[in-house]
């Protein structure tokens, strides 16, 4: 293309110094470059703007508010009051962050071990027909959600459920009045859920089965000719070099796990049965911003939940840095 | 392992064969048990939504869906139970139940009368002929207006599974192939947004989609804010991107074409893979939503998607269970299907947002 051209464009870049805001220093064909690369992401550009930035600000702004929507023309300025409020006056907020606790530590460690026990099933050579028990063990994660909750409350029903009568075959009393009731009970019930759960861990396994795949085989070989036994092998090879995806894993769940919300909601609209166990964080959150329309404490409540998953994740990055193993880093 | 001489290796080939075969059928046992047990709902589920009523919440009732089996006898109908006999276990028609004697119908023999039994006939197992009620099906269909939640979460899956197709495929070009101040720091961010609460966004985005543009009761707020691209479908597109070679598009260039050519005529077919994956992940987070149909379609019946039907269906039908469990099962059909047909690309998808970070 001739230089008057290319000139013409430099002087209309010069004309516009704001429109042009970081691509000064570039040449034109950098800047032609970057022009088009915003143009690319700008639907993201926007959207991010629209429904992360802005709300995210907005919302600090409501949790400052006594904002309901039925009434939003009396809404006002609180200041840290709803803060203060939730803070230090509402036992519901501290419940609901100590059940989703409880339940998250329960549940996070039965569905990680799980899913890793299971890749590693999935990837023994010992293992025939492998591929069919691959895309057998995935499909339960296929069922959706609130068809597999609606499912498993009658899995787990004491008397008619299939899960006690299975766990009757092994001698145990667990049918009946008297017997498991798992949904019912306060100590059963956030294995239940749990179990519940477990039939979401496809996704982990198959990146489990991703990370195992990739373990050097020359490790294995060196280990077992140094007489290591499977075991040991597990513990000191496959755990440590898969570290990484089961630090993935871990960082999902527990963000997962901190909004818990769906599964107590379909059983049980969310009145926290048996007994107040699971009156988890998110089903409060849920109540006060959309059952009492009560925008101003959601807000709040929200931030607080936000501000704890970004010290949870902090904390668990920092650890992660003294049992993470990359094999790419240089230390 | 190889240290031993020539003679005895073959015996001790032969011992470890078999070590290896006992090893193998172990693990593929242990791969079928955990397999029974892990999906053991699925055919509690199945099983349970053929059944009839009674049936279904009976906690001795036989494991398949059955029926009692009932004999006709002078113009009325009877139960048929077991009752033990001189002649082994005979199926009797119980015709007249009183404490200590009671009178029975041999179905195979009714010629012979009214015969006298003695004994508790409340002690008597009832005879079970398995019967699959596929009524329940047509029964679940109707009663939960599956046509209409189909069409709602087709429409709602289709039309934002286009819209964050397009909006990530062309944000995840942009950060794939073009140099841009800020580029990581923006890409970091996208990717962050990730570990982001929805809940945190979600009460102002509520009450201004509700009170500002009052779409509360529309599929409008669902819809609207997936037509810009999400981190995960971007981050999947942006690495399959970076696989293409670049002598691609230097050839496109070469030829002429502007960036957007070159996109739509090189990078595209070139990403099919990916870009079915993003797809069907799409269909299925769509399938699955439930807490914003919750919140944004409360009270708007007929526009509720299949989640939000058949949750308020398991709340309304507590006590008939088999269509409950009918209508899960209809649910799960199209996402089991699609996913068995499609496994090999979706699975590919899952590992590479997995591992590759």
């Amino acid at each position: 293309m001739g230089v008057s051209l290319k000139w013409n464009r430099a002087v209309r870049a010069q004309a516009r110094p704001r429109l042009q805001f970081g691509l000064r220093g570039l040449s034109p064909a950098q800047r032609r470059e970057a022009r088009w690369g915003l143009i690319f992401i700008s639907p993201w550009l926007i959207g991010f703007t629209l429904f992360y930035l802005m709300p995210m600000i907005a919302s600090l702004i409501f949790s400052m508010h006594d904002f309901t929507l039925s009434a939003p023309e009396d809404a006002r300025f609180v200041g840290l009051d709803n803060w203060n409020r939730m803070l230090f006056h509402d036992s519901n907020v501290w419940e609901g962050l100590r059940i989703t606790f409880t339940f998250g530590t329960i549940s996070l460690l039965i569905g990680m071990i799980s899913a890793f026990m299971l890749a590693v099933l999935l990837n023994s050579k010992h293992l025939l027909a492998r591929n069919v028990f691959r895309t057998l063990f995935y499909a339960p994660t296929m069922v959706p959600l609130i068809a597999a909750i609606v499912i498993w409350q009658r899995v787990l029903n004491p008397q008619t459920g299939w899960l006690n009568k299975i766990i009757e075959l092994f001698g145990i009393d667990a049918v009946g009045v008297n017997g498991l009731r798992w949904l019912d009970d306060p100590n059963l019930v956030y294995f239940a859920y749990t179990f519940i759960g477990l039939w979401g861990i496809g996704n982990a396994v198959l990146i489990n089965l991703a990370g195992l795949q990739g373990v050097p085989t020359e490790l294995y070989e060196a280990a077992e000719i140094d007489g290591a036994g499977w075991g040991r092998r597990l513990w000191k090879i496959t755990i440590p070099m898969v570290s990484p995806i089961i630090f993935y894993n871990l960082i999902l769940n527990v963000l997962g796990l901190l909004q818990y919300f769906i599964v107590p909601w379909v059983l049980n609209q969310g009145n926290g049965y048996p007994e107040g166990t699971t009156r988890f964080y998110m089903v409060y959150f849920y109540k006060q911003a959309f059952t009492f329309q009560n925008m101003g404490y959601g807000a709040a409540l929200a931030w607080l939940l936000f501000i704890v998953a970004l010290l949870i994740t902090l904390i668990l990055f920092t650890t992660g840095r003294s049992w993470v193993y990359y094999s790419s880093e240089e230390r | 392992m190889a240290k031993s001489p020539e003679k005895p290796l073959s015996s001790y080939q032969i011992a470890r064969k078999r070590r290896n075969l006992l090893i193998q059928a172990g693990i593929t046992l242990l791969a079928l048990v955990v397999l029974s047990i892990y999906t053991m709902p699925l055919g509690y589920g199945v099983m349970t939504s053929l059944k009839t009523k009674d049936q279904a919440s009976d906690p001795q009732g036989p494991v398949l869906p059955s029926e009692a089996v009932q004999y006709e006898y002078e113009g009325e109908m009877y139960d048929v139970v077991y009752v033990p006999t001189d002649a082994g276990l005979q199926q009797w028609a119980l015709i007249k139940p009183t404490r200590r004697v009671s009178q029975f119908i041999d179905i195979n023999n009714p010629d012979a009368g009214i015969i006298e039994w003695e004994g508790n006939w409340r002690a008597l197992e009832p005879v079970f002929e398995t019967s699959f009620k596929w009524g329940n099906y047509k029964e679940a269909w109707e009663t939960i207006e599956f046509l209409k939640l189909l069409k709602n979460t087709f429409i709602y899956a289709f039309v934002t599974m286009i819209g964050t197709l397009v909006a990530s495929a062309l944000v995840a070009y942009g950060f794939a192939r073009f140099k841009f101040p800020f580029r990581n720091t923006l890409f970091i961010v996208m990717i962050s947004t990730i570990i982001l609460p929805p809940a945190v966004t979600l009460v102002p985005t509520y009450a201004f989609f509700v009170q500002v543009l009052d779409w509360g009761g529309t599929w409008l707020p669902l819809i609207v804010p997936q037509m810009f691209g999400n981190a995960y479908n971007v981050f999947l597109l942006r690495q399959y991107f970076m696989t293409i070679p670049r002598e691609l598009d230097d050839a496109a260039k070469i030829d002429g074409a502007g960036p957007m050519r070159t996109f739509l005529s090189v990078i595209l077919p070139q990403a099919v893979p990916a870009l079915t994956a993003v797809a069907l992940f799409h269909f299925f987070f769509a399938w699955n939503d439930f807490f914003g149909p919750l919140i944004y379609l409360a009270g708007s019946r007929d526009l509720r998607p299949i989640t939000v039907g058949l949750t308020e269906f398991n709340g309304l039908y507590r006590t008939e269970p088999q269509l409950i469990l009918a209508a899960a099962t209809i649910s799960m059909i199209l996402p089991l299907t699609i996913f068995f047909i499609a496994q090999r690309v979706f699975i590919q998808g899952i590992v590479i947002t997995g591992v590759d970070k």
